[in-house]
């Protein structure tokens, strides 16, 4: 061989496979060579990932997440888009990105503190979600890059700074097993455990990590890759002590395994396309672009109305009817619940605000309009009633008098309400009067308000029309 | 007319799709768990991605993965949630990426209640979590303005690259009122330069907070410096009540800023010339409105529902402590209208003997309110 030919050969044979960049300009110094110390086994993992990668032809379609850890700068390496992410939060970042670009490969690629201490609430809900990442997990069972403390994967009796007479089960538990643990989810297509100890077994973890990224090229959902890496740095190990490590401590309490190979069964996730056209919104929301929208000036002096009463009386679904009837006469209204504690049967009200105008707060404390459905409701906010105001309760509630300018008045609305054979059309009685005390709003907007509050409940329609039509008819006769 | 009632939670779902927003991702927390609801029931009846997440914190950093590759992505949350949420928030500023955080503020500190407060104030608007970085702050004070500022924080977000935020409490959220609907859809272009999306084009990008040379972390920090002043330039929105000839000026954002107004008519009918100075952007606070108002010598009563911290933005602005006042409520009241208005009143050295302010409200104070 000549000179020449025999320089394209050492070429072709050191080359980096095509999805990891021949220099690492983003790097900064020394581009040529990688930031991990020697021996260690991110290097390698790197570089088998990226020959699956070129080997499926996916290199365009993947992105790699760098995590905090040794492998914070993956970046500078792999030729494929690159995100940077906080420490333990790859697997969430992984879960958006997979979302927004379904076609995306997504790969995460973390340590054992990153991945099974800080992010480990993450990385067992993505696995549980089943969503279209790979997970590389390496596993050197210490913090690498922060100067060789007690990871969640250190091994009893193993030393490091932080358990420094080796790892005690009784004061810093047990090593973490996570293919074990997230193979006790249904939803991971692919999981298995691998070892960087020695040739063959890098060969094994190349399989597996081509399993993995299948599994994504083909869109069928999760796969996880943990790999048994050493760290001679950090244990202080040559070459030899690291591998011998790996074989007989880390091997033994990680057995190297597949757990799980669904890749030839799994049918792909499928996921819709975004859909943004005015169109398709305007009809999931209602909205009916042929009428005019805005606000209509029509002079009147601003109504401040109290519905009150206990939660479940339909206090605040009949405060909403009156400020959908104010709505769609292009009033200015506001409608504001005390929230909260209703939902667990307590007192309950709703103020409602209707004007010409730009309507201030929201909150009605000055009532011209109180309708009351219970007792305390009622001797909580009459004291509240302008003088010139109107109280309208439900005449179940007994007696009640006032010494000031109010006019009173007591309505049988349970009784109109069952008239009609529905006790809980009670609220709509009392809304029926509404409609004929003072001209705030027309009672047809008061119906087609009941049409449109109902709307999904059409049987309770007609009944409740008849009920505010009956409320009116009470009033006018009785007032 | 076709406007629809419509609660504040709702608004901000319909203002962020129809600004194309195409990935909603939350976690349930009460007073914010409307919009979660709505965003779950109508983002997938498009198409559209919803995920409900494990934590705020996972929340966020969907939202930061979901940017990255150029969509339009929101989440939603409430004090204790932005809390655990900030770790994103200066990620996201750090790897200058769009991003809307809708904060329905409940009352704490700590698990607090339910009921509505402003005290996050300092937290969003300062940027609550590490570094030099900030939010951008708009502050709606109506259901309509739920739906359009979201709307607008898209396009700011976008624009500049930055985490914004949605401030709002727990009232807006819940009341309803009419709304009027956007004029039409953002149908998203997603050409955004910077964006890895998985594909050939967007291979050579990076998405990254990392800056190893001291040096060049320094730029990176001033030219985030440059972009907040350009913000403070261009993006500055406020809305005045009777400003003109006010002596005293009301400064107030949110629902305090519904009842602010009610109190400067009110005090109008007494003839006294009270206004009513809103900003609508806290971030960028409009330092040069308060400062020539300062200037022209009003009085500032800062109304909000927290401990002063708006009230401190306005000392700040106007470049003087003094004639600048408080009035607040917190432990999730609302603020009364007495209570502005015995201000008011007092600085104007007029007596009304109709305010009673022994009593507190009884009616919002409610037992076992927490989520
Ligand atoms: C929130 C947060 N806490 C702590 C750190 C500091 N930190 C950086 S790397 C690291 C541990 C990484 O260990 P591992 O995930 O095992 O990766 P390795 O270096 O071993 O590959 C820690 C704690 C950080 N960057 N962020
Ligand atoms: S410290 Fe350990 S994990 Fe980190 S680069 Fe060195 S050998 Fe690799
Ligand atoms: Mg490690």
């Amino acid at each position: 061989m000549s000179d020449n030919k025999n320089k394209d050969y050492e070429l072709q044979v050191r080359r980096n496979p095509q999805s990891l960049l021949e220099e690492y300009p983003r790097k900064g110094t020394n581009i040529q060579s990688t930031h991990y110390c020697a021996g260690c086994g991110h290097g390698i993992l790197h570089k088998l990932i990226a020959e699956c990668m070129d080997e499926l032809g996916i290199q365009e379609r993947c992105v790699m997440i760098s995590p905090v850890g040794c492998s914070v700068y993956a970046y500078f390496y792999f030729n494929c888009g690159n995100f940077q992410t906080a420490h333990g939060r790859a697997p969430a970042v992984a879960t958006g990105i997979s979302r927004a670009e379904d076609n995306a490969i997504v790969m995460s690629y973390q340590g054992d503190g990153d991945l099974a201490s800080i992010g480990l609430n993450e990385t067992l809900q993505a696995a549980n979600r089943g969503e279209k990442i790979a997970v590389f997990f390496v596993n050197n069972t210490v913090y690498g890059m922060t100067g060789g403390q007690m990871a969640p994967t250190t091994l009893i009796g193993e030393k490091t700074v932080t358990c420094q007479t080796g790892r005690d089960p009784d004061y810093a538990g047990h090593p973490t097993h996570m293919c074990e643990l997230i193979n006790t989810l249904k939803a991971p297509v692919y999981i298995e455990r691998v070892s960087l100890a020695n040739p063959l077994k890098i060969r094994l973890a190349k399989y597996a990590i081509k399993q993995a990224l299948t599994v994504q090229k083909e869109g069928k959902g999760y796969s996880f890759v943990e790999v048994l890496s050493p760290c001679p740095t950090n244990l202080k190990q040559d070459v030899a002590s690291a591998q011998k490590f790996i074989e007989e401590q880390m091997e033994k309490e990680f057995p190297v395994k597949n757990f799980r190979n669904n890749l030839y069964t799994k049918e792909p996730v499928k996921r819709p396309a975004s859909d943004f056209s005015t169109e398709s919104l305007d009809k999931i929301f209602n909205v009916n672009r042929g009428e005019g929208t805005g606000y209509v000036d029509d002079e009147m002096e601003p109504v401040s109305i109290k519905v009150s009463g206990f939660g479940g009386q339909g206090v605040l679904s009949a405060g909403l009817t009156i400020a959908q009837a104010a709505c769609a006469e292009g009033k200015h209204v506001s409608w504001y619940p005390s929230y909260g504690p209703e939902q667990r049967g307590g007192k309950s009200n709703c103020s409602v605000v209707i004007s010409n105008e730009t309507i201030g707060t929201p909150v009605v404390d000055d009532i011209d309009i109180l309708i009351a459905l219970n007792k305390p409701s009622l001797e909580q906010f009459s004291q509240d009633v302008k003088e010139g105001g109107v109280i309208l309760y439900d005449a179940k509630i007994g007696e009640f008098e006032t010494n000031r300018d109010v006019k009173v008045i007591a309505m049988p609305c349970v009784d109109i309400a069952e008239e009609h054979g529905n006790a809980r059309t009670a609220n709509t009685a009392l809304l029926g009067a509404l409609t004929e005390l003072g001209d705030v709003l027309k009672r047809e907007s008061y119906e087609n308000a009941i049409r449109e509050m109902f709307a999904s409940k059409p049987k309770v329609i007609d009944v409740n029309i008849e009920v505010l039509e009956a409320g009116a008819e009470w009033i006018k006769n009785n007032s | 007319m076709s406007n629809q009632m419509v609660k504040g939670n709702t608004a901000v779902v319909i203002g962020a799709m129809y600004a194309g927003c195409d990935c909603f991702f939350g976690y349930p927390i009460t007073p914010a768990s409307e919009i979660l609801h709505e965003a779950s029931k109508y983002f997938p009846m498009v198409g559209r991605n919803f995920v409900q997440a494990e934590s705020e914190e996972a929340s966020i950093n969907m939202v930061y993965g979901a940017s990255g590759t150029g969509h339009r992505v929101m989440t939603s949350s409430s004090g204790p949630g932005i809390s655990l949420m900030q770790e994103g928030f200066t990620f996201l500023a750090g790897a200058e990426l769009p991003a809307v955080i809708v904060d329905i503020m409940r009352a704490g500190p700590g698990l607090g209640n339910i009921g509505p407060e402003q005290g996050d104030y300092n937290q969003v608007v300062k940027g609550g979590g590490h570094g030099n970085y900030k939010n951008i702050v708009l502050a709606p004070n109506s259901v309509q303005e739920m739906c359009d500022l979201t709307m607008k924080a898209f396009e700011l977000a976008d624009k500049w690259r930055n985490p914004v935020v949605v401030l709002a409490d727990g009232t807006l959220g819940q009341m309803a009122e009419p709304l009027v609907f956007p004029e039409k859809a953002i149908e998203p272009k997603n050409d955004k330069p910077w964006a890895v999306k998985g594909n050939a084009e967007t291979m050579g990008n990076l998405i990254t907070s990392i800056y190893n040379d001291f040096n060049d972390l320094e730029d990176f920090n001033f030219k985030l410096q440059e972009k907040y002043a350009k913000i403070e330039a261009e993006e500055v929105i406020y809305d005045e009540y009777q400003v003109d000839d006010a002596d005293i000026v009301l400064v107030s954002f949110g629902i305090s800023s519904r009842i602010a107004r009610s109190a400067v008519d009110k005090s109008r009918e007494k003839g006294l010339k009270v206004g009513l100075l809103r900003p609508i952007t806290l971030s960028p606070f409009p330092v040069d409105r308060v400062k020539e108002l300062a200037d022209k010598g009003v009085s500032f009563i800062s109304v909000e529902m927290s401990n002063g911290q708006l009230l401190a933005d306005v000392q700040f602005a106007a470049l003087r402590k003094d004639d600048t006042h408080l009035v607040n409520r917190m432990g999730g009241n609302l603020i009364e209208l007495k209570h502005i208005l015995a201000k008011i009143y007092e600085i104007a050295g007029i007596d009304d003997e109709d305010i009673d302010l022994s009593e507190r409200s009884e009616e919002k104070a409610s037992p076992n309110i927490i989520d």
